[in-house]
């Protein structure tokens, strides 16, 4: 359901980051480990852009660990609404925060422009090992390391237990019965819909990335966009099922009915990322006991496939004058002390020694029933289909995906078709930036 | 406003010159009381034109009706009752209250923002309105042709695609980021420009002005204490123009802060609303809904109080174009 | 009354009674205006204009292409086609708009309404309402599971359609915009009508003549000045529709695009695609065709013949 878009994960997936510090290596000149420690030691100030709400107690800590550093944490803006402020302030040369929290699927876009910084150096090719993969490939792009994860969003359904169990429905474990079951719930009671959706990009591809397909391909500067591969295909037929018998519910996510619906039981299932339960827990209290957490239907029986939905990294623009100390509070932010503050907020890790935990597996969730739900989520991100890539110009991609795809939930428009647009207007748009898109 | 009391007849002799006594009944316009002047009897009241009206008046305000009584409902209540009615607890203090604490206090920063901006903003856009609308009444002056054209040109030019060219400048004078960045383009009012022009034109007679000149009075001097005056009510009239400007402003704050301490009512109502989208945020559409009705009772105040100034402002204003 | 001295363009400010000496004298009382003006407006019109001859792109940096972008606005389907959705707008919903506040205020006007002054506060109140909140709050009443719409069609069956598919997205935009203008238009209206002479009623009722002769005979030609001022700023607001489509974005994204209107698209070109470069030319091609338009708009209006 929601991708992670415009928003969903950023709760999670968020990076905020960093950046300036105000030491030394602002420019030029190759930074180190050491150079990162010094920068804690001399203090100084940065600004952290960042809509994650857990980084505020993080902050707070930091600046209480570490005498002399001062961080400002600014919210400003979510998603998009925060990269076209911090790429108009890159532009401007001014202003430029020194730490930026990014979403993965955005990330390329900065790295290609050089806009933030490779980490590489400072210590960041090291924690090689330390993140799930899927997080982890999302934040090295072609050689360099241009963020670190600080969150992740290995996918789950969670689904309503009480509605299942009412019509004597199985819960779906491949896409084939989850269409199924979306029949049986509208014939045993009109009001009640196997999930909503309008069109959301995050979802569509974080779901086509788990059924294999790969219809972006990514060297360089040279780019192929291609919807029609397998995985793409699987997704759209599925989908067009449950847009053509009106199975899914044209509510739009992340609004006042969206929440309301799934209090009230009218939307029976969400397929998304693991920063879901924090969202059911604040937003949806009357649900409490109702919902569970199961493994995300598969494409193929008995698979166990799976992708990442939505997550953000935390990044240090270029243009910091301090980066050393954006590091350092990186570092602090995604593989120090922060990680378990963050969690303890309701964050989702991408570090795999908090997923792989046993105090974090058997965190029993009163939400969910008193289920161990994170085991759910942790072989989910074990899971994760390797070698999908986004776009270096995702975020664009990502803005016109309801003025094409999104037709086909409001128009006699086929999925394939809306795809087929999209498809057309990204290469379009990729050809104009500079890009060689499938030529 | 008005009360229907007949006043004096347009017509009747006045012992002033002639211009002053033309604008004088003209800044009076509204309080002159309607048709019973003339013919010495009302027009009979009509209920069916009074019900036809009525049907736009319902329209004008049953959102309003809508904002206000769902403020007094709880978050719960908002998605499970009839909207245009109340239900459950009435929870409009607590709402009131909560909006007020959440976070930190925030909206009353905001509202006090809003204020500052209104305050700086639109008494500094009513201030440039007022002396150029003067300038092109009363004098000729090289250029005075090209003025207009060019103003109304530049306005017709979409403001999205000038945000950015904008925020870079203002980025290179270090403005962004700072009140100045929301005040400095509201000082600006197409509208409160031609309004004082012609409003200009009519309320204040060349005779007085090139009296006060005989009499050695110099340029400044003869429009502080001579024209001023009798620009009061279109200076009202321009001033509820840009408040209501200012206060509405959204998208240039948008662009040019960065930071919630210097956000206006709009954007940080904006704000409440988007925060139910980001993971583990709080849904606070019951806040968002207050906060609105709070955001704008402070603007309906200000009309109330000031809409008998407006009105003749407005009268000479239009009248003449 | 314009006179062949009139000052330019659009809409007419009074002209002089009598030549005054010319002098830089009035530059000391219009200058602060227009400088505040030239920092933001017309600098950055230039810059825009500047910006509209480049190119940058994300791979291959900026470069100089002339009259390039365009030549390629002229063909954008995408363009024209916002363009041509606000041109519908401003056809239907702005001559609904200024025809009801006009009725308003004659009946106002006309001294026939029980309770005049609270008719016109209240109708006049929309105003005040900032259009980000009036936006929120029509959409909450748009939706039709928990909104408005929804308790109605619970109450009577389903029988209203959905107000924000994509068929209906433009009329519900055009009801929020013209729920906020209708008392504000009405507002100007009525105060022109207020300082008609009334000794003209007069003598036409004398001569026989019926209200609504004397409403298209006297009432109408005297506020003229103010209904072409009215429609000119209707126009401009119309171009320019931003802030309710692209509020109700979050409520209807496949109905609203990202191209629904001039200024989304230039908001979608520059703050989402960086295509800062094709943005200020799309924005300076609409500003011409604004211009245009207003400017036949008040030429056609101000002709004195009716």
């Amino acid at each position: 359901m929601t991708p992670p878009v415009r928003t969903p994960l950023r709760g999670l997936g968020m990076a905020a980051a960093l950046l300036l510090g105000l030491t030394a290596c602002g420019s030029g000149g190759e930074s180190s480990a050491d150079d990162v420690q010094a920068a804690l030691e001399e203090g100084g100030k940065i600004t952290v852009w960042a809509w994650e709400p857990t980084l505020k107690q993080v902050v707070k800590d930091f600046e209480a660990k570490h005498e002399g550093v001062d961080v400002e944490l600014v919210n400003a803006g979510t998603g998009p609404d925060q990269y076209s402020a911090l790429q108009n302030a890159i532009k401007a040369g001014s202003g430029v925060p020194d730490v930026a929290q990014i979403e993965y699927f955005a990330l390329s876009q900065f790295a290609v422009a050089e806009s933030v910084a490779d980490l590489s150096s400072f210590g960041a090719a090291d924690l090689d090992g330390t993140f799930s993969t899927g997080p982890w490939n999302s934040v090295n792009l072609s050689g360099g390391v241009y963020g670190v994860p600080m969150d992740s969003g290995p996918m789950a359904l969670f689904y309503n237990k009480d509605i299942f169990d009412e019509h004597g429905i199985e819960v779906p474990t491949t896409w084939e019965e989850y269409v199924e079951a979306g029949r049986r719930l509208q014939e045993a009671d009109s009001d009640v819909y196997i999930t909503n959706d309008t069109g959301e990009p995050g979802l569509a591809t974080s779901l086509i990335w788990q059924a294999g397909g790969k219809p972006y391909r990514v060297d360089g500067t040279d780019v192929t966009v291609d919807f029609t591969d397998e995985g793409s295909t699987a997704y759209a037929q599925t989908w067009q099922q449950l847009i053509d018998e009106d199975l899914v519910a044209p509510i739009n996510s992340w609004t006042d009915e969206w929440f309301q619906a799934m209090a009230d039981g009218t939307i029976a299932t969400i397929p998304a990322g693991a920063w879901m339960p924090a969202n059911l827990e604040s937003s949806v209290a009357e649900g409490s006991g109702s919902w569970r957490a199961a493994p995300l239907p598969q494409w193929e029986e008995g698979a166990s496939a799976s992708a990442e939905n939505g997550g953000s990294s935390l990044t240090v623009p270029e243009a910091s004058q301090n980066k050393a100390l954006a590091y350092a509070f990186i570092e602090y932010a995604t593989v120090g002390e922060g990680v378990d503050t963050r969690l303890d907020n309701g964050a989702f890790p991408a570090t795999n020694k908090h997923l792989e935990s046993e105090e974090f597996l058997s965190r029993e969730f009163e939400y969910f029933g008193g289920q161990q739900a994170n085991k759910v989520f942790s072989e989910s991100a074990s899971n994760v289909v390797e070698g999908w890539s986004y776009l270096p110009y995702q975020v664009y991609a990502n803005s016109i995906f309801n003025d094409t795809v999104g037709k086909a939930y409001v128009s006699d428009t086929t999925l394939a078709e809306g795809l087929q647009a999209w498809q057309e207007q990204s290469v379009e748009y990729g050809n104009q930036q500079g890009f060689s898109v499938n030529k | 406003m008005s009360t229907s009391a007949p006043a004096s007849t347009p017509s009747s002799p006045s012992p002033r010159p002639a211009g002053a006594r033309k604008a004088a009944a003209r800044l009076r316009a509204p309080g002159r009381g309607p048709r019973s002047a003339g013919l010495g009897r009302a027009p009979r009241r009509s209920v069916l034109l009074t019900l036809l009206t009525g049907l736009v008046l319902v329209y004008s305000l049953v959102p309003l009706v809508w904002l206000a009584i769902n403020a007094t409902k709880s978050q719960e209540d908002l998605f499970t009752s009839f909207g245009l009615w109340f239900s459950g607890d009435f929870a409009l203090f607590a709402n009131i209250a909560d909006t007020l604490a959440y976070d930190g206090g925030i909206f009353v920063r905001w509202l006090l923002n809003t204020v500052l901006y209104v305050v700086l903003g639109a008494g500094g856009a009513t201030l440039l309105a007022v002396l150029g609308g003067y300038a092109l009444a009363k004098f000729d002056f090289p250029g005075k042709r090209a003025v207009f054209a060019v103003v109304i040109g530049a306005v017709a030019v979409p403001g999205t695609a000038l945000a950015v060219p904008t925020f870079l400048m203002f980025s290179e004078m270090g403005l962004t980021n700072t009140p100045w960045a929301v005040i400095i383009p509201s000082l600006i009012s197409p509208f409160g420009l031609y309004l004082m022009w012609v409003f200009a034109a009519e309320a204040i007679p060349d005779e007085l002005i090139e009296a006060a000149r005989i009499d050695g009075a110099g340029e400044l001097r003869t429009f502080v204490q001579i024209c001023a005056p009798l620009l009061a009510p279109g200076t009202v009239t321009v001033a509820l123009f840009t408040m209501v400007a200012t206060w509405n402003n959204y998208f240039l704050p948008l662009i040019m802060l960065k930071n919630p301490d210097w956000y206006p009512l709009t954007l940080g109502l904006d704000n409440w609303n988007a925060q139910a989208s980001t993971a583990g945020g709080e849904a606070v559409f019951d806040l968002v809904i207050t906060g609105s009705l709070l955001s704008i009772i402070p603007l309906i105040i200000v009309f109330l109080l000031l809409q008998r100034f407006w009105q003749s402002g407005l009268a000479a204003g239009s009248v003449k174009a | 009354m314009t006179t062949p001295t009139a000052p330019a363009p659009v809409a007419a400010g009074p002209s002089p009674r009598r030549s005054r000496r010319r002098s830089w004298t009035g530059w000391a009382f219009i200058g602060p205006f227009m400088a505040v003006f030239a920092l933001v407006f017309l600098a950055p019109i230039a810059y825009s204009v500047y910006l509209s001859l480049f190119r940058d792109q994300l791979i291959g940096g900026n470069t100089f292409v002339g009259l390039e972008n365009y030549t390629q606005a002229l063909v954008d389907a995408q363009f024209w086609g916002a363009l041509g959705r606000v041109s519908l707008f401003l056809a239907v919903q702005v001559p609904i708009m200024l025809f009801l506040a006009l009725l308003v205020a004659l009946a106002i006007d006309s001294g026939r309404l029980y309770g005049r002054d609270f008719f016109r506060v209240s109708i006049f109140l929309p105003y005040a309402v900032p259009a980000v909140v009036a936006t929120l709050m029509w959409g909450f009443m748009y939706g039709n599971r928990f909104g408005l719409v929804g308790n109605i069609n619970d109450a009577f069956g389903p029988t209203l359609p959905d107000p924000l598919s994509p068929d209906l997205v433009l009329a519900s935009i055009g009801n929020i915009v013209t729920w906020e203008f209708v008392g504000y238009n009405m507002l100007i209206f009525y105060s022109a009508l207020r300082v008609v002479p009334h000794t003209l009623y007069e003598a036409a009722q004398i001569d026989g003549a019926g209200q609504l002769r004397i409403i298209t005979a006297i009432k109408l030609p005297a506020i003229r000045g103010a209904l072409v001022i009215a429609t000119i700023f209707s126009i401009i607001g119309s171009f320019q529709l931003f802030n309710e489509p692209s509020i109700l974005r979050h409520l209807a994204p496949n109905a609203i695009t990202t191209d629904f209107t001039p200024n989304l698209y230039t908001f979608s070109l520059a703050f989402r695609g960086q295509q800062h470069n094709y943005a200020a030319t799309v924005a300076i091609i609409m500003g011409l065709i604004t211009m245009a338009i207003a400017y036949a708009v008040q030429l056609r209006g101000m002709r004195k013949d009716v």
